[in-house]
């Protein structure tokens, strides 16, 4: 989940400033117990259910402890479970997994704004190509993860079908071959994701305006001028939007995993989250596992503050 | 100058037709195999529209047999369409009270709500699961409910359009002698309609999806919601190639339906807010 920060931190500056300095009066208590009473549920749920845990994920991230001892046998351990995360191979695998897995970012947005430039303005029948490329967006990733596994089936899948028939002999084994295995969930990724990217470029090359295209036209732009010169730069809030929403999904990526490889063949597609849960749920280290969270908080805090910095320097409007 | 390229914009509408349709097979696989018989899956050529019909066979035992999908539909359905309704009101809410109430607190507990949005769910898994189980919310629909409910997201894209509201309106019904709880309901309300439309079809898509929760906020079979019990079934079921692509089927079809009809919604929601769940 992401929302365009510049307009967050645009909108509470302006909201501060525009905040007067006013002499208490019975009304101006009556209006602050409504404003509380109105975000009061908003806030008690946030409060309970996301603050209260992100302080506890810290802190249990210096304890050795599980779910099934009580509270009272927890051991505090310092940094020992960084220390282990280094020592993992797991995590470490993991990690570059993840860095690898930011690959699909930029390829998704190739193929998404080819394909929302195609759609936009040369084809008929726009309505139809919108939904058709949305499709996997609203498709649950548990049935696509399934739909795929049988379709990248070694022996009898059609994809392998199709390729025997086509004179491969050896094609890939896809999701059970330990050097394929990332490669084939990067595919379905870059699959699933084409159709959220292509809506945003859609709207981007909508707002642009007319005008730009037919002076281009008159000075006599090429088809490359034009997208060099009005699409790319018109399109970078976008294209900038669309880089830090996707990488910070990458480091979020679980369902895709959890139902397709488990993390296999031989550690060879494990992912952050994967590896958390891992941890968590199936080994039952708590410690660890919160240190591989404060981890990935850290990572994705780190893109959201490069986010606000970057959103002033690299985006024209 | 439009029609001098008819022609061309003809052909480019047919190969990009083509590869949309190479982009669909997928579901195009998916939906013809839920409806073979088990031999005919593996069959190639693939039998894209299959020669011996087994659909109704397929769909009963998906939903009526041992691993009764109907169950899971409305175990999905309930789940999805509470949490649909609380995060609206709660959104709602709090998005006025951040934009219409002029309450000094009112900006610094947006900022604090705004830092919450920063925080990878899954990097709060392990406490709220700890919580969960402290307060005997673990493996209950409620507990499940109660984490969608609860939108950051929702409340920023419903705050941008109240701001939006005139503060004339606003003002005229307080000399009017309205209350805040009044000209929320009868007069906000209404004008973002539209909005809250959009948000609520996308968290229905969203908790409809979600797969990550169920897993870990649920234990009990009969609990299971329609994408766990997907997960369920394929792993019982692992050689019935036509029963699982007829759970899948089932699993993403409510979805398509409510696509179809909230299109225009969905499509101009994810544009405007550039939003992802």
């Amino acid at each position: 989940m992401s929302v365009e920060a510049k307009s967050v931190i645009g909108n509470v500056v302006e909201n501060a400033k525009s905040v007067k300095i006013k002499k208490k009066s019975g009304i101006e208590k009556k209006e602050n117990l409504t404003g509380l009473l109105f975000v009061s549920p908003m806030l008690i749920g946030v409060g309970i259910l996301t603050l209260l845990p992100i302080i506890a994920t810290f802190i249990l991230s210096f304890a050795d402890w599980n779910f099934i001892m009580g509270i009272a046998q927890i051991k505090w351990v310092g940094f020992d479970n960084f220390k282990a995360l280094f020592e993992n191979e797991g995590f470490l695998k993991s990690v570059a997994n993840n860095l690898l897995f930011l690959l699909t970012v930029p390829l998704t947005m190739i193929f998404s704004l080819f394909i929302a430039i195609v759609i936009d303005k040369h084809v008929y029948m726009k309505s139809y190509f919108k939904v058709a490329f949305f499709m996997p967006y609203i498709s649950s990733i548990v049935a696509i993860a399934v739909v795929w596994q049988v379709l990248f089936n070694p022996t009898d899948g059609p994809i392998n079908q199709f390729l025997f028939s086509i004179g491969i002999e050896n094609p890939p084994t896809w999701i059970a071959d330990p050097s394929f295995a990332l490669i084939s969930v990067m595919l379905i990724q870059i699959w699933a994701a084409i159709g959220f990217n292509m809506i945003l470029f859609l709207a981007g090359l909508q707002s642009i305006p007319k005008e730009l295209y037919e002076a281009a036209d008159m000075d006599g732009a090429t088809a490359w001028d034009k997208f060099k010169n009005i699409m790319l730069p018109a399109l970078s809030p976008t294209t900038f939007f669309l880089l830090i929403t996707g990488i910070i999904g990458t480091f979020k990526v679980f369902d895709l995993i959890a139902v397709l490889t488990k993390g296999g063949p031989i550690n060879s597609t494990t992912m952050l989250v994967w590896h958390l849960y891992e941890s968590a749920f199936v080994d039952l280290k708590i410690g660890y596992a919160s240190a591989i969270a404060v981890v990935l908080f850290v990572f994705v805090l780190i893109i959201t503050l490069l986010q606000w910095v970057g959103q002033k320097k690299w985006v024209n409007y | 100058m439009e029609k001098k390229f008819t022609l061309r914009k003809l052909i480019i509408t047919i190969i990009t037709f083509v590869v949309s349709i190479a982009f669909l097979l997928p579901f195009i696989w998916m939906l013809s195999t839920s409806f073979k018989i088990e031999a005919d899956v593996f069959k190639f050529p693939v039998e894209w529209i299959p020669t011996r019909w087994n659909g109704l066979e397929n769909f009963k035992e998906v939903w009526l047999g041992q691993y009764p999908f109907a169950l899971y539909y409305w175990n999905s359905i309930k789940v999805t369409v509470i949490t649909t309704a609380i995060s609206v009101i709660v959104s709602a809410m709090a998005a006025y009270g951040f934009s219409k109430v002029n309450f000094p607190a009112g900006k610094f507990l947006f900022l604090i709500v705004l830092t919450t949005f920063m925080v990878p769910q899954q990097s709060i898994l392990v406490p709220q699961f700890i919580l969960y189980r402290y307060l005997g919310l673990f493996d209950s629909h409620f507990g499940l409910i109660l984490l969608g409910s609860f939108s950051v997201l929702g409340t920023f894209m419903l705050r941008q359009f109240f701001m939006g509201i005139h503060s004339d309106y606003i003002d005229a019904a307080k000399i009017d002698g309205a209350g805040h709880f009044r000209i929320f309901w009868s007069i906000a309300l209404p004008i973002v309609r539209p909005a809250i439309a959009t948000y609520a079809i996308l968290r229905f898509i969203w908790t409809w999806n979600d797969y990550q929760n169920p897993l870990i906020f649920l234990r009990t079979d009969g609990l299971y919601t329609i994408q766990l019990a997907m997960q369920k079934f394929t792993s019982l079921n692992g050689e019935f190639y036509s029963l699982i692509m007829a759970a899948a089927v089932s699993a993403i079809l409510p979805l398509v339906i409510v696509f179809i009809i909230g299109q225009k919604q969905v499509i101009e929601g994810i544009a405007m807010g550039g939003v992802k769940g």
